[in-house]
């Protein structure tokens, strides 16, 4: 009874303490983790082909996210992502407020870019196939992409970390983004790298 | 002939004057063009690199302007008849335009440096950026100034409107000592 209302006060409440978190962590099975964007060990990454003759990187620097995963029953992992989506940055300002702008993100009227998981196969222990809803510029559409686990295991100052990597291409006229960029440019790699640490 | 006088603008300021005036309204067009053309036409990047070059050679055109304005005598008002109020507004609006003109080349240098990089001049010079940045500093320093530009615009457009009722209607010399260098 102590125990559930404890969950239940830590996954309804927003507020929820870190006391009531480390009382919850030690005493259900833990399986939460908080991508570590403090210490900046996840990365959203894009690229795209410049007139098709080479690749132009970025990557957004603001997000935040979530997932839970479990080795013993990973089918269960679910995560969610939030990416702020002024935060893009190719290493060049005016290129950058270009992609702010109407023609590309239009990020005053669409701040966020969200991926949340419906559904999580591993077809081993490192390989998986991530379905889920995946918003940008206020399109919404179900995208599938393969994830890869890279590590687990316990840090050297207390914690518990796992990581994942993920990549897929996104079509950019299907988030109304219809700018010319040329035949070659159409599509954009989103690449996701992340470093959770247990809750 | 070269400087001013107390009875009208000598040589130097009248060049200053409508190579600047010239020049800001090209740099109008030209900014409100090229932010309509895209990536595939041949002057996407031309026309950007253009506009900076002006304006950055602007800049030093507005400050040998300051400096001249400065140094020199300021001429007397021509209008006899004018009401003080016209004479602190019309001084007010003088102010305000350069005022503009130097914030307005501020903020185009900070969107271009946003990121660190130099602005390069004809490839004659590189401007360094700042030492420090501010957060979203391309899109803040960008909506400035493009706001600024149109304020620019409408105030020289009401500056020159004045010049034209002191010239038609008030029938004075205000408009002409702008066009003839002043002998002394």
């Amino acid at each position: 009874m102590k125990k559930a209302l404890l969950t239940t006060a830590l996954t309804t409440s927003l507020l929820a303490s870190s006391l009531l978190a480390t009382i919850a962590a030690s005493s259900v099975q833990a399986a939460d983790y908080k991508v570590d964007v403090k210490g900046a060990h996840a990365f959203v990454q894009f690229k795209i082909k410049h007139l098709g003759y080479s690749w132009l990187l970025g990557r957004f620097n603001t997000f935040d996210g979530d997932f839970s995963y479990d080795e013993k029953s990973p089918n269960n992992a679910k995560i969610s992502i939030e990416i702020d989506t002024k935060s893009i940055d190719s290493n060049h300002a005016e290129r950058d407020k270009h992609l702010k702008g109407k023609d590309f993100l239009n990020v005053s009227s669409f701040p966020k870019a969200t991926f949340t998981s419906s559904s999580i196969k591993f077809s081993d222990n490192e390989n998986a196939i991530v379905t889920g809803e995946f918003t940008l510029k206020g399109v919404t559409k179900t995208i599938s992409f393969s994830v890869i686990k890279i590590g687990e295991g316990q840090d050297p100052w207390g914690g518990h970390r796992t990581g994942f990597s993920g990549t897929t291409s996104l079509k950019l006229a299907d988030y109304g983004i219809t700018y010319n960029l040329g035949p070659a440019s159409t599509h954009v790699e989103m690449a996701l790298h992340i470093e959770g640490v247990r809750i | 002939m070269i400087k001013n006088t107390e009875n009208g603008y000598g040589l130097v300021a009248i060049i200053l004057h409508w190579l600047m005036a010239i020049t800001l309204f090209s740099l109008f067009g030209l900014g409100l063009y090229m932010v309509e053309l895209t990536y595939y036409d041949a002057w996407y990047k031309g026309s950007l690199d253009l506009h900076k070059n002006i304006g950055m050679t602007l800049f030093v055109v507005l400050m040998l302007r300051i400096v001249w304005r400065l140094v020199n005598t300021t001429p007397k008002n021509s209008d006899k008849s004018a009401s003080s109020v016209e004479i602190k507004a019309a001084h007010y609006a003088h102010i305000a335009l350069y005022a503009l003109m130097l914030v307005l080349m501020l903020t185009g240098y900070l969107i271009s440096t946003a990121d660190g990089r130099a602005i390069d001049v004809f490839g004659l010079m590189q401007v360094p950026a700042f030492p420090f940045n501010f957060a979203n500093q391309e899109d803040i320093a960008g909506s400035i100034h493009e706001i600024l530009a149109w304020t620019l615009i409408l105030l020289s457009l009401g500056h020159a409107l004045a010049a034209l009722k002191h010239h038609f209607i008030n029938k004075n010399n205000t408009l002409l000592r702008m066009i003839k260098p002043s002998h002394e």
